[in-house]
């Protein structure tokens, strides 16, 4: 599709058709020893010893605690990051204020931060010894080796994803649209579902998609805080690297294939977006 | 299951408030009938300990009439250690080493420092060894440790800073070097730095480094536990051998009630039972049959037990002057393997 899109241009380049060929052939080859080949073999170990294993693999009581873990927090932070994007975006892109750049990068961190990283603040903050550690014993509260601490983690390493996508499309859009509705006589929250929201639906889901991929795979930080018990703080990642390393190789790559589905279904619903709306989304992607 | 992630991705949104309404709502009603044990572990365990719990939970049921269910929790021994420390709410610790639940007690305080005095044999109900894995036919003819730091020859152990194995797997190596060089600590040192020149990679657990070795086919020799090297032969059968080296360390994984958790969870007789247990006929049963060493033979059936070689095993307590000594001089920030490791690098 990416080649569709660009074949016009294709056209008028100035290299001899060697020289694009071999550079098409390179990307091709790389893209299927590097991407395409180990997703295959996944599939290929998750059924090595048939459908039925597989399907066993995947109804033993851990992995699908492990399943279920993983929505929860997936349901938890994939909303939390939307609410607070569409905040964030909204304010940089219709106010003006000093260090609104600073927010911007601040928003990033997360990127550039290790999730390693992003785990042990989470430690350092919460945990026994940590800076709020005797107020939450002296209070039986349990924030890292638990669901809290993993759904924390997860909104730390995936909060930029719905943000990054809103901030430019809104703030090419501008907020004449707005003033336009609020002129007419809109509510601020009329006008926020009416005229903003839907302006923004389709960058929005596109965000959502990513934050939730990113939400689900994530192992880094949540490893860090999980704790690893068995069928209560282990998510679809961790559970996959617990039962490779109990010599479990067919449900690990049963659970891993899970994943990997996953990640599929996103990229074809990333791909029918941008096929779709496009033009909406190229503000955003080009930014 | 292919649809119940595809059902459960398209209707999340919608799903979620009333989804995660549920979740929470099931989650604990589920529980309160049981009583729940969290163990937390080291590496190796794993077969040993999904064994036992059922085992412990069907006796429990027996003679209490209590419902059990044991939670586990596992890796390396000190990153599990640190887990503990930082909050993980362990009701019980088996670890593989008495310096990590030293730890735990020293800045935690959540059970007593004497706390190796409350189980028979050191709190230990049973002991391994460290052995070298080879591949088939021992194509490096790999026969003991003065083996390990030939020219290329790749060696596999993991992370003394993170693994107890890995620390077990030094003082052995160590004790092979004070052997062979009548005591000059100068030129075991140079032995052991050789040595660890020899190491591609560093794991943090014990059985990240079998993975590493055994499934990724990395390195000529893994430098194991006794119990995980028969296990990894009972998995990969035919394509590895056991070399007993002519010296190595008796290995004592100690246990320990960790007595705050435990009474904040209402698990204080139970945690205790659990480990009792493990000293008992049966305990020490599934002990021989998962390739540990039995503190009680006799309980254990004679067939497992002869699958064990003699080997000259030195002690932590004579050779090394126990765990927290050992611990601060070898292990400790800037102690000999900090040294030895940077010069090997």
């Amino acid at each position: 599709m990416q080649f569709i899109s660009t074949s016009p241009r294709l056209a008028n380049v100035s290299e001899p058709l060697t020289v694009r060929f071999l550079l098409l052939g390179l990307t091709l080859v790389y893209l299927l020893a590097m991407l395409v080949l180990p997703l295959g073999v996944i599939f290929v170990e998750a059924f090595r010893k048939g459908y039925e294993t597989y399907a066993a693999s995947l109804l033993t009581d851990d992995s699908i605690a492990a399943i279920q873990l993983t929505l929860l927090v997936a349901a938890i932070a994939v909303p939390a990051n939307v609410v607070f994007g569409l905040a964030a975006s909204w304010s940089i892109a219709k106010y003006d204020f000093k260090g609104k750049s600073f927010l911007i990068t601040l928003i990033d961190l997360p990127f550039s931060v290790s999730p390693v990283v992003a785990g042990l603040i989470y430690v350092l903050m919460f945990g026994a010894q940590g800076y709020l550690g005797p107020y939450l014993q002296a209070h039986h509260i349990q924030i890292i080796f638990a669901v809290p601490g993993i759904v924390l983690a997860t909104i730390f390493v995936t909060f930029p994803f719905v943000a990054r996508q809103l901030i430019p499309l809104m703030q090419a859009q501008g907020s004449d649209d707005e003033e336009a509705a609020l002129s007419l006589g809109a509510s601020g929250l009329r006008t926020f579902f009416s005229v903003t929201l839907p302006n923004v639906r389709w960058a929005l889901l596109y965000g959502v998609l990513l934050c939730n991929a990113r939400a689900m795979g994530e192992f880094g930080a949540v490893s860090i805080v999980s704790g690893h018990i068995r069928g209560k703080t282990n998510t679809m990642p961790l559970h996959v690297e617990i039962l490779y390393n109990e010599y479990n190789f067919v449900a690990a790559f049963a659970v891993a294939s899970l994943l990997a589905f996953l990640a599929l279904v996103t990229l074809g619903l990333k791909s029918a977006l941008e096929w779709r709306y496009g033009g909406e989304l190229a503000v955003s992607r080009g930014h | 299951m292919k649809t119940y992630a595809i059902n459960a991705r398209t209707t999340l949104k919608r799903a979620t408030f009333i989804g995660l309404g549920l979740a929470l709502l099931m989650g604990p009603a589920a529980q309160a009938s049981t009583a729940k044990l969290l163990n937390v572990s080291y590496d190796p365990t794993r077969e040993l300990y999904q064994e036992f719990d059922a085992a412990f939970a069907k006796h429990w049921k027996a003679t209490t009439g209590e419902d059990l269910s044991v939670e586990m929790s596992h890796g390396g021994s000190g990153k599990q250690a640190r887990s503990v420390v930082d909050g993980l709410p362990a009701d019980v610790v088996t670890l593989a080493l008495a310096a990590d639940i030293d730890q735990i007690a020293d800045l935690t305080g959540k059970l007593p420092k004497d706390w190796q005095s409350q189980f028979p044999d050191n709190s230990s109900p049973y002991t391994s060894t460290i052995v070298l894995l080879v591949r088939k036919g021992n194509p490096k003819g790999i026969k003991d440790w003065g083996d390990l730091v030939k020219p290329g020859v790749s060696v596999i152990t993991p992370n003394p800073k993170t693994s107890g194995g890995a620390r077990w797997n030094f003082l052995a190596a160590w004790a092979y070097g004070l052997k062979t060089f009548g005591g000059d600590e100068a030129k075991t040192r140079e032995f052991i730095t050789a040595l660890f020149k020899n190491v591609p990679v560093l794991d943090t657990g014990a059985r990240g480094s079998t993975t590493t070795f055994a499934q990724r086919n990395i390195g000529d020799v893994l430098i194991s536990w006794e119990n995980e090297a028969y296990l990894v032969q009972k998995e990969f059968p035919g394509a590895f051998e056991i070399v007993s080296p002519s010296i190595s360390i008796l290995a004592e994984p100690p246990v320990a009630v960790v007595d705050a958790n435990a009474k904040a969870d209402g698990v204080e007789k139970e945690a205790k039972a659990y480990l009792e247990y493990l000293y008992s006929a049966e305990g020490q049963k599934i002990i021989a049959k998962n390739f540990y060493r039995p503190r009680k033979p006799e309980l254990a059936d004679p067939k497992d037990i002869a699958r064990f070689q003699k080997l000259e095993l030195v002690t932590i307590d004579k050779e090394f002057g126990g765990w927290r000594k050992a611990q601060k001089d070898f292990f400790s920030d800037g102690g000999v393997f900090d040294q030895i490791y940077k010069n090997a690098q």
